[in-house]
């Protein structure tokens, strides 16, 4: 290294290809993820019920083990649907939490230091920067919902056989689909909320409220309308109704995922569902494209 | 090479830049290719607008500007890449160790890990912060934050430098050492410079050439090394005992010369005439010299006159 000589020299070295740069991003924000312990120990934590799913599994195909433990293997959880709905619902409750715990820090410092005319002056474009920002959420949301799933139907599938694999591959589509959409939309949310808000404790504080606040009003429309259209503003009956489809479940079963429970007769169709989820989404990246600039224009 | 035959560095044509209802740049026209640029305008007159426009944060709304050849609103990617920024404002990520922050942005602009690592250290170094790299910005002072900005928009090697307000914040020594540092990579020859500044000292002493904006319009533009090579060769002397006779002689040194009454004498010296020589002509004369003055028409008397004068727009 020539920091001896304490001149300037121009660069003619090799260059990154262009579209791996948003990687930069990811890669630094996960490095400085890694340094806060309680995101460490959380994150760990988030693998305890994955563990315990599998153990399931593996025990209730285990016959000297259910002997050993006194159990009829009747009387254990069925591995069906409603055991990777379960599964599915605990983990991306998990995930919303770590979410409004991570999300409002990668998008709010930077605004509120001014650095994106720094980001943005580079072969750098916005798009990039929020799909930088947002993939390290991706990662990090996948690493503990749809992967750890498909640990689980594959696991499933291994010791169950060819027969129960072809018979519910829709499930592992399920688990894909279903944690995606809530990924995106947590990711989305939580990106659009630290731009706007640029107050890292208080950006995290009013996605709980969304997520939260958002629920009560639309129960409280439904009470006092007596109908159920509030529903439409409930962010986890939305994606409930969402997933109960993708696992191909009748929505009249009233089931759902734990935490992302419907009602029973207060269901609404699942393309509104859809249709509301994609509003907010697009809602997201309009607040987005307005906050992130090289400069803000005062009109 | 001569500023005149480089070629341009920055082309304006007829550009226009509209924010919300309002008109900033009022069809801008001209061409700039010197080693370092001055940007110089009273507040509100265009300066951050055109430097903003040229990395592609706002579009213009008619007419085109080109870096290095490449059109702002159709290759904003390709400008960016030959571009280092340094802005006006504190801007930089507070709980960030200093040689991290930098090496990121290097990385952003395309260097691989390991050589993004080496040039920001280097970049430390070279801007004087090496001893504090490893300390996070926010704990920097504002003359150290200065210098971090500019260890940021040089350190991934960029054709051409945006210094906007480098000098700002900073204490008589710190800003020397910031004008020193610009012109030792002026003078590296490898990138062109565009300083954007209220302090005309800053550019008079960085800059070969000066574009002065007044109201979203050119007010003026100068070569600033033709002007002091002009103003090296221009005389004011002050005689007694001069007459008429006395100017005919400088003449017949191939100087001209003005009389202007009251022993006091305007002349152009030729390119090679020693100003000895007039002293030795005056000495042969039996003419005093009192006083003799060479023309200097700073940077301040250009900016005043552009500011007095009209703008048109073009250069």
């Amino acid at each position: 290294m020539a920091v001896y000589k304490k001149t300037y020299r121009s660069y003619e070295g090799r260059m990154t290809p262009e579209w791996s740069r948003f990687f930069v991003l990811t890669r630094y924000a996960w490095e400085d993820l890694r340094r806060r312990r309680f995101f460490t120990i959380f994150f760990l934590g988030t693998m305890t019920w994955p563990i315990i799913c599998a153990l399931g599994i593996y025990i209730r195909h285990n016959l000297s083990a259910l002997e050993l433990m006194g159990i009829r293997a009747a009387s254990m959880v069925k591995i069906d649907s409603s055991f990777f709905l379960a599964f599915l619902g605990v983990q991306c409750m998990f995930a919303f939490f770590l979410n409004s715990f991570v999300g409002p820090g990668l998008v709010s410092p930077d605004l509120a230091n001014n650095a994106l005319p720094l980001y943005l002056s580079r072969p750098f474009s916005r798009t990039e920067y929020v799909l930088g920002r947002m993939s390290m959420l991706l990662i990090l949301l996948s690493l503990m919902t749809w992967i750890p799933g498909e640990f689980l139907f594959g696991l499933q599938s291994y010791l169950e056989g060819w027969d129960w694999f072809k018979a519910n591959v829709g499930l592992a589509w399920g688990l894909f689909a279903g944690s995606g959409v809530w990924i995106v939309f947590l990711a989305l949310l939580s990106l659009s909320v630290s731009a706007w808000v640029k107050w890292k404790p208080v950006a995290g504080g009013l996605l709980f409220g969304l997520f939260f606040v958002a629920a009560g009003f639309g129960q409280a429309i439904n009470a006092v309308l007596r109908t159920k259209w509030g529903n439409l503003i409930n962010i986890s009956n939305l994606v409930g109704s969402i997933w109960v489809s993708l696992f191909n479940k009748p929505l009249e079963s009233g089931s759902g995922a734990v935490f992302f429970r419907i009602a029973r007769g207060e269901e609404i169709p699942v393309w509104m569902c859809w249709v509301s989820l994609g509003l907010i989404c697009l809602f997201c990246l309009w607040l987005l494209g307005r906050k992130i600039r090289g400069v803000e224009v005062s009109r | 090479m001569n500023v005149a035959t480089q070629p341009p560095v920055i082309e304006l044509d007829n550009l226009v830049v509209k924010l919300g209802d309002r008109l900033i740049l009022k069809k801008l026209t001209g061409s700039f290719s010197g080693r370092a640029v001055g940007l110089l305008g009273p507040n509100g007159a265009g300066k951050s607008t055109l430097i903003n426009t040229l990395l592609g944060f706002h579009k213009p709304f008619s007419g085109t500007a080109r870096v290095f050849g490449h059109d702002v609103r159709t290759h904003a990617r390709q400008v960016r890449s030959l571009i280092g920024y340094m802005p006006e404002n504190d801007s930089f990520i507070a709980d960030m160790p200093g040689i991290r922050f930098v090496r990121m942005m290097a990385e952003l602009s395309g260097l691989p890990p390991a050589e993004a690592l080496e040039r920001s250290h280097e970049a430390f170094f070279f801007t004087g912060l090496g001893e504090v790299r490893y300390r996070n910005i926010g704990t920097y002072s504002l003359g150290m934050k200065q210098m971090a900005k500019l260890a940021q928009a040089i350190a991934h090697g960029p054709r051409l430098l945006f210094l906007d307000e480098p000098t700002n914040g900073l204490d008589p020594p710190a800003r020397l050492r910031m004008l020193q540092l610009i012109k030792e990579i002026r003078d590296r020859g490898d990138l062109h410079i565009i300083i954007s500044s209220h302090l005309l000292r800053d550019v008079e002493e960085c800059c070969d050439e000066v574009l002065i904006l007044k109201n979203g319009n050119i007010a003026a533009s100068c070569n600033l090394e033709a002007e002091r090579r002009a103003n090296r060769n221009f005389l004011e002397i002050e005689t007694r005992g001069a007459d008429e006779s006395f100017v005919a002689h400088i003449e017949q040194l191939g100087c001209r010369a003005a009389w202007g009454g009251n022993g006091r004498i305007k002349l152009v010296m030729p390119e090679g005439l020693e100003v000895r020589r007039i002293y030795q002509l005056a000495s042969d004369r039996s003419v005093q010299i009192r006083r003799l003055n060479r023309k200097r028409d700073s940077l301040e008397d250009i900016f005043l006159k552009a500011m007095e004068e009209p703008a048109n727009g073009s250069v």
